[in-house]
């Protein structure tokens, strides 16, 4: 049993405008102590689907599906029992730190306050928990930023905030949305760096939920990539940037940009993701995709294992275990007829640009810091 | 692409082959929906003719499905109605009179004495009975609106002609220009709004249109501030940088900027005031500075209703004071149903008054 | 900027309005039609000599800005003169009526947050629901009913009708019980408005902060519910009730005017409205004046109230 396990989840949004489903019929698993990324352009559904893990969505409904955490559903729990659960076993780091922090309270207070709601704990335990948790994520002098109100820290020290808060009772399951949106590259480096060695030192398991494929690719050991609130493709993070088996991942994957490319412009993925009531039918990506045939257009592909043409979702969710590699294409049950002519070539660091990096060890990440977000590179 | 190297190699990814055309699109893009937000978005900083029509046609739409405000729509104009027919209406110039409106729903005369007992409670013959002058209270009451809704419309009429254009100014011009401006409101705000009424009615004397201006000097000052704020804040939006930057003129900036987006503060701050001002005007009339003693006003028939009060005579109290609660109740509903109409992004919680700090516009937005 | 910078610069902001408030209501005398010896006189008919003198006293000669510093001058020693009406000195009658003016005011500002807190939380906490388009049509009805009328009915009904109270203001202390007691139906009805305001505005301004993200944090942090709105957004949502103290200080006086009628209550209120009456323009004057002062001062006190509440606001 894994430790998190989402079976057939389905969110809905009620607007003017008629029914939105944001997220539509999504299953993943996630073990103890692991690092899976979520990836999709804003919109797709991934921070929805994180927030309704632990009920906290604020206008959308959960219609169908089920959040089994350590063997409970969380969706059927009282409200007094998902409470103990939240900030405690799962915690969530949200984005857009700067306004996710309350300005009214000072940061320490704000971290205490996580600590206090779980633990029977003095104020002073509580103060100095939370100020060797600011140490920890990297803030300096904490004892004296303890006091510090929100908008006397910058948005990276913000972010660090966020997830101090995340991590002040030790959950099992830390989501993390979003970690780096809306900060300059550096700040991005140094708040990744620091999530590495979260996933890195603890029991730990972490989803990183992330618009971002550089971001992902760094921290991850699987990764889902979800398109209009389902999953198009899942698999271990390798196979899945080497041999991207849905053209979406591979459209993503084009679309990075990369420093002494030597391609006149980048690729970029035509037309906008359809986000609201009115949805083509079949695949959802068939109108953006380039390798879209009449079968897209008639019928909506499943999630199927790449090697097998088996559908995955069917029966029991771990049949094939969570790391086989799947994508929800119509190429895999063979009913293309082109077929999917895209190819990744992996270009050697060493006559690329020469940073002189052979690359060859996954724990060697010392220059991964530098500007991971931004490219397309695996270590 | 089923043989490749071995995916332990580490290294830079390329992805070739996967083009951006979209030649082989069974669709054209354009055939997809635009999503909302992007429409509405639109509607707000283009405010071209198309848009803004379909943006009035949605405000109407959500108007009419708040049924609390279609209630308060409907007194509204009952009263209005009641106001307008309850008596005939006749001018009188160079000696020719001139009946404007001939019908008459009162029973009475509401000026006529000793058309029943004095001080008679309700009965038959006088539904909301008779005053200590023997006049009919029903009549009175019905005619009594012609002063209420004319004051209130009037004043906020007046007030909304002197503040916009002052308030306009002094946002688009800067400078001195503006200084001086707010800083006489601001000097005017600092006396509460009845009490400025009552001394610049002590300086101009009673009557009606004596009360209308003092009312519309201490009216004025809401709108120019809204307005001025107004300006400001468009005047730092991007879409008018872009605007300025693409060459547009000022005027032009104006007419399909600062417009659109000042209308409607500006609609439900009038609609409230017009609450605001009918309940002073009353105020007015209950302390017996306003109307002449004997007008059938419902706050100058309030005025000596302590004494009647006291001496029991509920009737003379009540009658005239659920009229202005219904009418000013009325009208709030209204104001609350258009601003919900008008800003729905408060729902969404993306508003721009939110944005810009709830201080000031919550000040504004006084509703006394 | 500093506290105490952002104090300073904020004072100094009020000496204009300060200026421009006295300035007109100098002008009243000059305003009001007639002569200003009449005007100064109470309309009353005074013999030449007693004209002289009166020009002499005001220096109604001199240049009207001479005039004008001549009457501030008096006004910072609290010099307003005598009434022309009564003989009696015109800040002893300020000083005598604005306690009882201030104690209804703060009685019915009280009484408008005990009730305008708790009914705007439950308002926000129920949005969309019947106990919030119940509050919201209560909070409308508090903000159309004329407080006169209000105030003529309840003393109809608890006085009149029912005998609980007096309909007069008995002849006792402001402290004592009868007093206090007395003191009810006029607080409500003063206090009506301002309530019906509070509510409104909290339950605007809390359905606002509910919909920002500190409030997801503070959920996922496994704090109750209670905690999220009492302590997170209900300490938002007050600075909202902060910056309209002074608004309402405006409406309580402008209720108090009219209260005081109703319950003939000496106080300003009355006070101005029998100087109108009576055409008693020094007093109209100095009473007015001290209103305004008040309001000014208060919005100068709740700005930095604000200010030492909200650290943001100074860096601005």
């Amino acid at each position: 049993m894994a430790l998190l396990e989402v079976e057939n989840l389905t969110i809905q949004f009620y607007t003017d405008d008629g029914v939105v489903r944001a997220v539509d019929g999504v299953s993943y698993e996630i073990e103890a102590g692991e690092t899976v990324g979520l990836v999709g352009e804003s919109g797709a559904g991934k921070s929805v689907a994180s927030r309704a893990l632990l009920g906290l969505l604020e206008d959308g409904e959960v219609v169908a599906g089920e959040v089994r955490f350590d063997g409970r559903n969380l969706l059927e729990l009282s409200s007094a029992r998902l409470r103990e659960i939240r900030g405690n076993e799962i915690a969530i780091a949200f984005q857009d730190a700067d306004a996710a922090l309350n300005p009214a309270y000072t940061v320490g207070e704000q971290i205490a306050e996580a600590i206090r709601a779980h633990e029977t704990v003095t104020d002073t335990a509580a103060r100095e928990r939370s100020i060797a948790l600011l140490e920890r994520v990297g803030i300096p002098e904490p004892a004296s930023r303890y006091t510090d109100y929100p908008h006397q820290f910058s948005s990276g020290m913000c972010q660090r905030a966020i997830i101090a808060i995340a991590l002040a009772c030790d959950p099992d399951l830390l989501i993390v949305d979003e970690p780096t949106r809306g900060l300059d590259v550096t700040v991005q480096a140094q708040l990744l760096e620091l999530l590495e060695d979260l996933s890195a030192d603890g029991e730990m398991a972490i989803q990183l939920v992330s618009h971002d494929l550089g971001v992902v690719a760094d921290q991850c050991e699987r990764v889902l990539v979800i398109y209009a609130g389902k999953i198009v493709e899942r698999g271990p993070v390798e196979d899945l940037f080497y041999e991207p088996k849905h053209p979406y991942t591979a459209g993503l994957l084009a679309s990075i940009p990369r420093i002494g490319d030597g391609r006149d412009r980048l690729a970029s993925i035509p037309g906008r993701m359809p986000t609201r009531v009115q949805r083509p039918t079949g695949c959802q990506f068939h109108p953006r995709c380039p390798y879209a045939e009449a079968v897209c257009a008639r019928r909506d592909p499943e999630l199927v294992d790449t090697a097998t043409g088996t559908p995955v979702d069917d029966g029991e969710p771990d049949r094939e275990g969570p790391t086989t590699h799947a994508a929800a294409c119509h190429e895999h049950t063979g009913d293309l007829e082109e077929g999917l002519d895209y190819e990744v070539r992996i270009v050697d660091s060493t006559d690329d640009d020469g940073c002189g990096e052979s690359a060859s060890d996954p724990g060697d990440d010392s220059a991964a810091v530098d500007n991971p977000s931004h490219e397309g590179e695996l270590r | 692409m089923t043989d490749r190297e071995p995916t332990a190699r580490r290294g830079r990814l390329r992805v070739e082959g996967f083009e951006s055309s979209t030649e082989r699109s069974l669709e054209d893009d354009t055939a997809w929906p635009r999503s909302v937000e992007r429409d509405r978005e639109q509607s707000r900083t283009e405010g071209s003719v198309g848009r803004s029509r379909s943006r009035w046609r949605d405000i109407w739409r959500r108007f009419r499905s708040d049924r609390t405000a279609l209630l308060g729509a409907a007194i509204v104009a009952i009263l209005t109605v009641l106001a307008v027919f309850a008596w005939p209406l006749e001018v009188t110039t160079l000696g020719y009179r001139i009946t404007l409106q001939p019908f008459a729903l009162a029973p009475y005369d509401p000026g006529e004495l000793y058309v029943g007992p004095t001080n008679a409670g309700p009965s038959l013959a006088h539904p909301f009975g008779t005053d200590w002058a023997g006049r009919d209270q029903f009549s009175r009451v019905l005619a009594g609106g012609r002063y209420s809704l004319s004051i209130g419309a009037l004043a906020v009429a007046l007030a909304l002609c002197v503040g916009v254009p002052l308030g306009a100014i002094a946002g688009y011009v800067g400078g001195w220009v503006d200084e001086a401006i707010m800083r006489v409101v601001d000097i005017l705000f600092a006396f509460p709004f009845l009490v400025l009424a009552i001394a610049i009615v002590a300086v101009l004397g009673q009557g009606y249109w004596n009360v209308v201006a003092a009312l519309v000097i201490t009216g004025w000052l809401s709108y120019a501030r809204l307005i001025r704020g107004e300006i400001l804040s468009v005047r730092e939006a991007e879409y008018v940088t872009a605007a300025k930057a693409l060459g547009a003129s000022d005027r032009r900036i104006v007419a399909r900027h600062v417009v659109p987006n000042a209308v409607a503060p500006v609609i439900v701050q009038a609609t409230l005031n017009v609450g605001t001002v009918v309940l002073a005007a009353a105020a007015l009339g209950f302390l017996g500075l306003g109307l002449s003693p004997d007008s059938a006003e419902w706050g100058t028939m309030l005025a000596d209703g302590r004494s009647s009060l006291l001496q029991g005579h509920w009737h003379i109290t009540v009658f005239p004071g659920l009229a202005l609660f219904a009418f000013v109740l009325a009208i709030n509903l209204v104001g609350d149903g258009l601003n919900d109409a008008l800003e729905p992004r408060l729902e969404d919680g993306e508003s721009r008054t939110a944005h810009r700090g709830s201080r000031t516009h919550d000040v504004e937005r006084r509703d006394r | 900027m500093s506290l105490g910078t952002y104090a300073l610069r904020r004072t100094l902001l009020a000496v204009p309005v300060l200026v421009g408030v006295s300035a007109i209501t100098f002008s009243f005398v000059h305003l009001v039609p007639g002569d200003a010896i009449d005007v100064l006189a109470g309309f009353q008919g005074v013999d030449p000599e007693a004209r002289d003198a009166l020009r002499e006293e005001y220096g109604l000669d001199d240049p009207i800005w001479r005039q004008y510093l001549a009457w501030v001058t008096d006004v910072l020693a609290l010099e307003f003169g005598e009434s022309p009406i009564t003989g009696r000195d015109v800040g002893a009658t300020i000083a005598e009526r604005l306690p009882r003016t201030l104690a209804l005011g703060v009685a019915a500002w009280l009484l408008s947050l005990a009730i305008g807190i708790p009914a705007g939380i439950v308002a926000a906490l129920n949005h969309g629901r019947p106990a919030d388009e119940l509050t919201r049509l209560g909070a409308l009805a508090g903000i159309a009913t004329p407080n006169f009328w209000l105030g003529l009915v309840l003393l109809f009904i608890f006085g009149v009708h029912l005998g609980w109270v007096r309909v007069t203001p008995p002849d006792a202390g402001l402290a004592s019980l009868e007093m206090l007691w007395f003191m009810v139906l006029p607080t409500i009805t003063l206090g009506t408005a301002s309530a019906a305001l509070i509510t409104r505005l909290l339950r605007a301004s809390m359905a606002r902060e509910l919909q920002k993200a500190y409030v997801r944090t503070a959920r996922a942090k496994g704090l109750r519910e209670r905690t999220v709105v009492l302590k997170h957004v209900l300490r938002n949502s007050l600075t909202a009730v902060v910056t309209v103290a002074g608004l309402q200080l405006a409406i309580l006086v402008d209720g108090a005017v009219v209260v005081e009628q109703v319950f003939a209550w000496p106080g300003m209120g009355q006070l101005v409205v029998d100087a109108v009456d009576q055409r008693d323009v020094p007093l109209i004057q100095a009473s007015v004046l001290v209103i305004a002062v008040a309001v000014v001062l208060a919005n100068l006190l709740v700005d930095l109230v604000y200010a030492a509440l909200d650290p943001r606001v100074r860096y601005r």
